[in-house]
């Protein structure tokens, strides 16, 4: 069993899988650090920043069901904001009574929390398509474009590499512990939550000594070839014209949408 | 208890976008940015080359590894973060390097937390993580002596306090941003950590215990100190005190609760009956309310550290009087 399913790369022919990663990273990052720059209530902004995220998506081929559904995932943090409904002050928009107490929604605390989700909705579609419509090796060559640091982007790729492997192995653990555990219908199963917790570590440990040992024969199998500690790699790529082009006008697009949505509301 | 449930429900720490504010999130990536670059000058001169690959794969390995769950009960589970585990295989400067790199990817890739609040969430994993553990691990292996049950204690607690630390972060940045307001999310994330964090200090000392068993040399913290460990030992040290000394302050100012309370009249029915031994985390006699909030805090620190020390004590006594 391989879970090549981790790899949310889902390769298509469209134009945002052709553009050039290091214009799509940088792309992305100023789209949602303008998105989050935001004035909070801006909503023809958010809505017109919405259509432009679906207009990304459906120019990807990627499937605008699949981008949204992967997008509700990571939705359950929104409720970490979910009390600013209950403690701005400010006018209630509605009260609910609750037993014998009445909790009050304000309408500023219900904007904010309305604009923090949309904004984190918005933004994390953005980054699904970038993930979805770029190898993790294209990615590589985007976070050395930006200066990353060679020995960051050196341990990224490495771990990249063994991610799948690991993942296997601690899949394989997972089925060992599940092929050992006796199972009855009506009865308790395993022990207390502490000997269950030890077992886990158990695991956890023998997943930590496999992979020290197989860092020293992957260390070993890079010295054999020449390996001396300092990780090479080819030069960047140029970018063509139209990336340029592509990079230059997207930025002043945001910078426009920012610039209105600031003066409009302050 | 209604407003403690969204905090129970994402029951992890990654912040995703658009919830920290442009400020906050920047002042979070110049503070990773630092710690990263003096992490990367630490490892690349300690010139091991053996490690370059080794912490690629202890990565992948604690990605992987937070795969690994127990069921604890009513369909909840416990996993692990990995912070204080990388932190005692590889030492503090590879670890702060390893989180980055675990972090970074699921938030690239999984969409695991936000790209531009990755600053934030390197920091609260990965530098305070790392910091925190180190300073627990450290301080109490050297309090306890070299001996497999302070070793696990040690791994238990650092495992623990690096959870409960980083949650506290968590609520004071969300605070900072105004996307939560402090005087509920710094105790509704403190609470629900330091449960959870119990899962990740169990999951740690069961690992703890098997690399202590079968590969002792791998241990590292338990030998000489790393280079700059002292560094670490005082940033871990300020990190948690700072936290839990302002995690209080921050939550006892009155903001926008207070209205909806004093409007509804539920404080009264809110506050009362949870905390028995310091009531409502102020100690009494003690006039000014911050100050009071403050020294709760660290007399609940010392007396977690207090039982965990002489739990650790009266296992040795009874191992030492039995062999």
């Amino acid at each position: 069993m391989h879970i090549h399913f981790l790899d949310p790369y889902r390769p298509r022919a469209s134009l945002i899988h052709r553009l050039d990663p290091r214009v799509k990273l940088v792309l992305t990052l100023a789209f949602i650090f303008t998105v989050s720059l935001l004035p909070f209530g801006a909503w023809p902004i958010y809505v017109l920043l919405l259509a432009a995220s679906l207009s990304i998506i459906v120019a990807s081929e990627l499937g605008v069901m699949y981008v949204l559904k992967r997008a509700a995932l990571a939705f359950p943090f929104v409720l970490a904001a979910a009390p600013l409904m209950f403690t701005m002050s400010g006018p209630a928009l509605m009260t609910i009574p609750i037993g014998s107490t009445v909790i009050a929604i304000s309408a500023a605390g219900f904007e904010r929390f309305l604009s923090i989700a949309f904004k984190s909705w918005i933004s994390v579609q953005l980054a699904i398509v970038l993930a979805a419509s770029t190898p993790f090796p294209e990615l590589l060559i985007a976070m050395r474009a930006i200066k990353l640091p060679r020995l960051l982007v050196a341990i990224f790729s490495l771990m990249w590499r063994y991610l799948f492997v690991l993942a296997d192995e601690t899949l394989r653990l997972m089925r060992a512990r599940a092929a050992r555990s006796g199972e009855a219908a009506g009865a308790k199963a395993g022990g207390s939550i502490a000997w269950r917790a030890r077992v886990t570590g158990g695991m956890a440990g023998s997943l930590f000594i496999r992979s020290f040992e197989r860092g020293d024969r992957i260390y070993a199998a890079m010295a054999a070839r020449g390996y001396d500690g300092e990780i090479r790699a080819l030069p960047l790529p140029p970018i063509d014209l139209s990336a340029k082009l592509t990079l230059g006008g997207g930025l002043i697009i945001l910078a426009g949408v920012l610039g209105l949505a600031l003066l409009v509301w302050p | 208890m209604l407003l403690l449930a969204p905090f129970i429900a994402p029951a992890r720490m990654h912040i995703p976008d658009g919830f920290l504010s442009v400020a906050v999130s920047i002042g979070l990536w110049v503070l990773s940015a630092i710690a990263i670059a003096y992490a990367l000058r630490r490892v690349s001169g300690d010139l091991d080359e053996r490690k370059v690959p080794l912490m690629g794969v202890l990565a992948a390995a604690i990605f992987a590894g937070q795969m690994l769950n127990f069921a604890v009960a009513g369909g909840t589970s416990g996993h692990l973060m990995g912070a204080a585990i990388a932190t005692i295989l590889l030492g503090p400067w590879a670890a702060i390097l390893v989180m980055t790199s675990v972090v970074g990817v699921q938030a690239l890739i999984f969409q695991d937390g936000g790209l531009l609040a990755l600053g934030g969430n390197i920091f609260n994993m990965g530098v305070i993580g790392v910091f925190v553990s180190y300073f627990v691990y450290r301080t109490l292996l050297r309090v306890l002596g070299e001996r497999a049950v302070s070793v696990h204690v040690s791994g238990f607690a650092a495992a623990w306090s690096s959870i409960v630390v980083a949650a506290l972060a968590v609520a004071l940045q969300l605070a900072l941003s105004g996307t939560s307001p402090a005087n509920i999310a710094i105790p509704a994330m403190a609470l629900v950590h330091a449960v959870i964090g119990l899962g990740e200090g169990l999951i740690t000392l069961g690992a703890l215990a098997f690399v202590h068993a079968t590969r002792r040399d791998l241990l590292q913290l338990g030998q000489a100190q790393p280079r700059g460990g002292r560094l670490v030992w005082a940033g871990g040290l300020i990190l948690a005190l700072a936290l839990v000394v302002l995690s209080p302050l921050a939550s006892s100012h009155p903001d926008g609760l207070e209205w909806v309370a004093e409007q509804q009249g539920f404080l009264e029915a809110a506050q009362g009956p949870t905390y028995e031994i310091i009531p409502d985390y102020v100690l009494p006699g003690v006039s000014d309310e911050a100050l009071a909030t403050i020294l709760a805090g660290v007399v609940g620190v010392v007396i977690v550290f207090a039982v965990a020390v002489s739990i650790a004590y009266t296992r040795r006594r009874r191992a030492s009087t039995a062999s």
